[in-house]
């Protein structure tokens, strides 16, 4: 499971340059501030506010790919690259499917330092 | 000894992307500030002084666009890379970034090995550049080194409406042979530390040092508002600084300094004279030769400043002058008004 949900080997490499530590660490602010970046999606989405709507999209994709969370920043990226922030049944849908793949990357990204 | 570490500034909106960047900047042994967007990091930038900016370009508040644009406008932070470091789409933005000045580009997130390798490049860079500008800073002021970096190094001259002031210590001939070298040297470098302290003040540059004596030029290579007023308010603020030194030099029974000034404005021609491999900046013209005749007159004149009519009348009447009536100088045709300017 974990495997299809971060890449491996992206995620080792970012343990060896950066230590096991501080990826703990790394993780532990990412999962702090993704629910932010959540709710800024939604803030965006409501008010029309494309910039900011791309600009969480855009921090998402990029943190995803920190990770190697490769269906996570894939997903993220789709939001970046829509030129509205329309709040269309649509767009929702795949807000909430982007959501849903956070909370699997999460619960990848707390297994992988577990064990 | 090891040398200092280097000061990087990182500026990311995102905590997992500054974290990470500060780690490995850290890791390869520089040292690192953050900043939350480009507005905070502009401030810092007003505050301290940095080594190198690594910069996101999505940022709430001041984007990375708008930094590099405030950093092209700021002289001061001209010498210092930016490496931009942005997982943001599109070709055209990488470009623009380089467009605005960027020195490099790395995709986020970013690869160890190449951050390694840009830092490394780009820090080389910036630290033979700093070295040149010191070692050209010795040599020319920082205006003549600003005018270098500006329009580049370029033999031959343009006209310009400038100030021209000619500076001498009176009797220094016996001052030094009355004391031995290294006391004369010793009083020499306080001397000019003292005159370039007055000239830097009112935007001079000194153009020559021949023994004790200094060639000054006011209005180029940066235009001034009016020349001949701060050559003036130079030579009576030089005149006044040399009165305060004198007062030391008694209290320790050293021989004091006497000092002539002369100054002519006009329009002279400013510029580099010399070779490709050695030059300085310089002017010419009649001014020039006027103003070193007028110096030389002080001592018969018994007055410390003399001055052309046209620095005269550049001035104004707030000058408290003394008409000396018209000099024959060699080398010039024709009679010379010249006025005395009374010291405050």
């Amino acid at each position: 499971m974990t495997d299809k949900v971060i890449n491996k080997a992206v995620y080792d490499e970012l343990k060896d340059a950066a230590g096991a530590e501080f990826v703990v660490e790394l993780v532990t602010a990412f999962l702090e501030e993704a629910p932010g970046m959540f709710a800024e999606i939604d803030t965006a989405l409501a008010a029309g506010d494309a910039d900011g709507f791309r600009r969480a999209a855009h921090s998402l994709k990029s943190n995803a790919q920190v990770f190697g969370a490769d269906a996570l920043a894939t997903q993220a990226r789709a939001l970046e690259l829509m030129e509205t922030a329309q709040n269309t049944p649509e767009v929702r849908e795949l807000v909430t499917q982007l959501e849903a793949e956070f909370e699997r990357t999460a619960d990848a990204l707390k297994g992988l330092q577990n064990g | 000894m090891a040398e200092p570490k280097a000061r990087l500034l990182i500026v990311d909106d995102n905590r997992v992307n500054r974290l990470l960047l500060s780690r490995s900047v850290e890791l390869l042994g520089y040292e690192a500030a953050v900043a939350e967007n480009g507005r905070a990091a502009m401030e810092m930038l007003g505050k301290g002084s940095y080594d190198l900016m690594l910069l996101d370009i999505e940022m709430p508040v001041m984007d990375g666009f708008e930094v590099l644009e405030a950093i092209s406008r700021a002289p001061s932070l001209q010498d210092m890379p930016v490496i931009v470091t942005s997982s943001v789409e599109g070709v055209e933005n990488v470009v623009r970034c380089i467009d605005l000045g960027a020195e490099d580009y790395l995709p986020k997130p970013v690869n160890p090995v190449l951050l390694r390798a840009r830092l490394g490049s780009s820090l080389e860079k910036k630290r033979l550049r700093d070295e040149q500008k010191t070692m050209l800073r010795r040599f020319a002021t920082s205006e003549v080194v600003q005018d270098m970096q500006e329009s580049g190094f370029k033999l031959g001259g343009r006209r310009v409406h400038a100030s021209i002031l000619f500076c001498d210590i009176r009797g220094f001939t016996t001052i030094s042979e009355r004391q031995s070298p290294e006391d004369t040297i010793e009083l020499l470098n306080i001397y000019y530390t003292l005159m370039f302290e007055a000239i830097d003040q009112h935007g001079g540059i000194v153009t020559l040092m021949i023994g004790d004596g200094l060639m000054v030029l006011f209005g180029a290579p940066q235009p001034l508002d009016n020349p001949a007023a701060s050559a003036v308010a130079a030579a009576q603020d030089m005149q006044a600084i040399i009165t305060q030194f004198n007062l030391e030099q008694n209290a320790f029974q050293k021989p004091e300094l006497r000092l002539g000034i002369g100054i002519a404005t006009g329009e002279v021609v400013a510029g580099f004279a010399g070779t490709q491999q050695r030059a300085t900046y310089t002017c010419i013209g009649d001014k020039v030769n006027l103003a070193s005749r007028l110096e030389g007159h002080t001592k018969k004149a018994s007055q410390p400043i003399l001055v052309d009519a046209a620095t005269r009348a550049a001035v104004g009447d707030n000058l408290s002058c003394k008409p000396l009536g018209d000099v024959k100088f060699d080398g010039i045709s024709g009679p010379v008004a010249v006025f005395a300017v009374m010291q405050e």
